[in-house]
């Protein structure tokens, strides 16, 4: 699957994620998984905490700033943070299927 | 920049920070890095240890390793987890397993926010037995039989990889598989008591290349706190965070609440200060001198012309600053050899400098023999990925 098909429609932050912001950008941390991400600009770190009140993730790219050119490359961090659980899409949570 | 190079630079609060709740502990292991033994009277209280968990959470610290000493004979050991768990500081703790009894491991089992890594530092109880004392193979084996049987998820075995056990590597993952636990190995360090076992205990450079390769191979199914990265410069790098991170992402608070550069520091010229000070643990962190020196670029001195600087980065500056050896040269264990090479040069009148403090119940029985020319050789949790 790729980025794209597998990061439709609306996402958000795992509701066991922490986000702390940092000069480079910011880390994340799960939990959950005791995972931690790093988010290595500041405006993916506004992407991040965006996804919710956009309709899908260019939406929220879009608002927070990024470049047509550039969606590619915040598209594929927000597939890695799709992998590792750190954003989920936010219909799971309404139907309550993330643990 | 790449990220190694943002983290050198330091971070508004650490990654991870390793607290040693007391000096107090039932063994005497020979490496102890803290030189454990007998608690000292002037160890935080409970409600500091509090403070410093409130504080944790306001800086966003999202997990702290918690040792000692043995950190279960603190009489309030559970109520310092179960106040973690309520600010939102994950914790892991070390321990030599003798105070996980059944009860313990049900309530451990109970807990989302804990979790726990049982110490061996041998395959076999003769390996292991002679490094942290009679009975202590068989203890722990215990404890992690009764996690276990508790249903702890994934407990962690933590191994020190020595001359003596470093050929029991795949020994360790089947006692891991067969227990359901995580295997994690670091490297051992010249530090505490360890210095004066470290010239008979750390591996030898042909244990070293076996072991990198061995990294290569299970690098993912094993747990190393990053702590091998001096060996990335064999080649390939190593899974993990390939820098030291000391004062930079990580920094240790030890039991009477001073805060030194990395755990493996205990030294006076590593203590950046102490949690009871105004300002806290935070103020230590973001503006004690020794910490900001830290932060500064760092040149890579007598390593920086060396094609590997990038992969090894200089090496374990705990390992140098114990042996004897210049923080702005070569690692003792550099895998092009180096450090032999200066540790083979140290004359028997080099200073070497002692820990900061010493809570061992007697003196150690050995002494540092003096390092020779001649001898034969000369010569130790997290998951990360990027978006």
């Amino acid at each position: 699957m790729s980025a794209e098909t597998m990061l439709g429609g609306r996402w958000r932050l795992h509701p066991q994620v922490a986000l702390r912001p940092e000069r480079f950008g910011a880390l994340a941390y799960h939990y959950g998984t005791r995972r931690l991400s790093f988010l290595k600009s500041r405006r993916l770190l506004d992407v991040v905490e965006g996804l919710e009140r956009a309709r899908d993730v260019d939406g929220a790219c879009r608002a927070a700033g990024v470049e047509e050119a550039e969606l590619s490359s915040y598209r594929r961090a927000l597939a890695t943070l799709a992998e590792t659980g750190m954003i989920v899409p936010a219909d799971a949570i309404a139907e309550g299927a993330v643990a | 920049m790449k990220l190694v190079d943002e983290f050198e630079l330091g971070l508004d609060a650490p990654i991870c920070i390793t607290w040693e709740l007391t000096y107090a502990c039932n063994l005497a292991c020979v490496h102890c890095l803290s030189s454990s033994g007998r608690r000292d009277p002037r160890e935080l209280t409970t409600t500091e240890a509090k403070g410093v968990i409130e504080e944790l959470e306001r800086m966003q610290v999202f997990y702290v390793n918690i040792g000692g000493g043995e950190p279960t004979v603190r009489k309030d050991f559970w109520e310092l987890l179960d106040h973690a768990a309520e600010h939102n500081v994950g914790v892991k703790f070390s321990t030599n397993g003798s105070r996980i009894d059944v009860d313990a491991a049900a309530r451990l089992a109970a807990s989302d926010y804990v979790d726990v890594q049982v110490s061996i530092d041998g395959a076999t109880a003769a390996v292991n037995d002679a490094v942290r004392g009679p009975g202590s193979f068989d203890t722990a084996l215990g404890a992690l039989e009764r996690l276990a049987a508790a249903g702890f998820q994934k407990p962690k075995i933590s191994v020190v990889v020595t001359r003596q056990n470093a050929g029991q590597l795949d020994e360790f993952k089947a006692i891991a598989d067969t227990y359901g636990a995580q295997l994690r190995i670091t490297r051992l360090r010249p530090s505490g008591r360890g210095a004066d076992v470290w010239d008979e205990l750390h591996p030898t450079p042909e244990q070293q290349r076996s072991l990198y390769m061995w990294l290569l191979e299970h690098g993912d199914e094993v747990l190393t706190g990053d702590s091998f990265f001096h060996l990335s410069a064999y080649g390939e790098a190593l899974p993990g965070l390939n820098l030291c991170g000391a004062g930079r992402v990580v920094c240790l608070i030890d039991p009477v609440g001073d805060v030194y550069a990395c755990p493996f520091a205990i030294h006076e010229e590593f203590l950046a200060g102490n949690v009871r000070e105004p300002r806290g643990f935070e103020g230590v962190w973001k503006d004690s001198e020794l910490f900001t020196e830290l932060r500064r670029p760092q040149s890579g001195g007598a390593c920086g012309s060396c094609g590997h600087y990038d992969a090894c980065r200089g090496g374990c500056m705990a390992a140098k600053f114990f042996t004897g050896l210049p923080l702005d040269g070569p690692d003792p264990e550099c895998a092009l050899g180096h450090g032999e090479e200066l540790l083979a040069a140290r004359g028997s009148d080099v200073a070497i400098p002692a820990p900061a403090v010493d809570h061992s119940r007697a003196k150690p029985s050995r002494l540092r023999p003096p390092a020779k020319v001649c001898d034969e050789n000369p010569l130790a949790d997290f998951i990360a990925s990027e978006a």
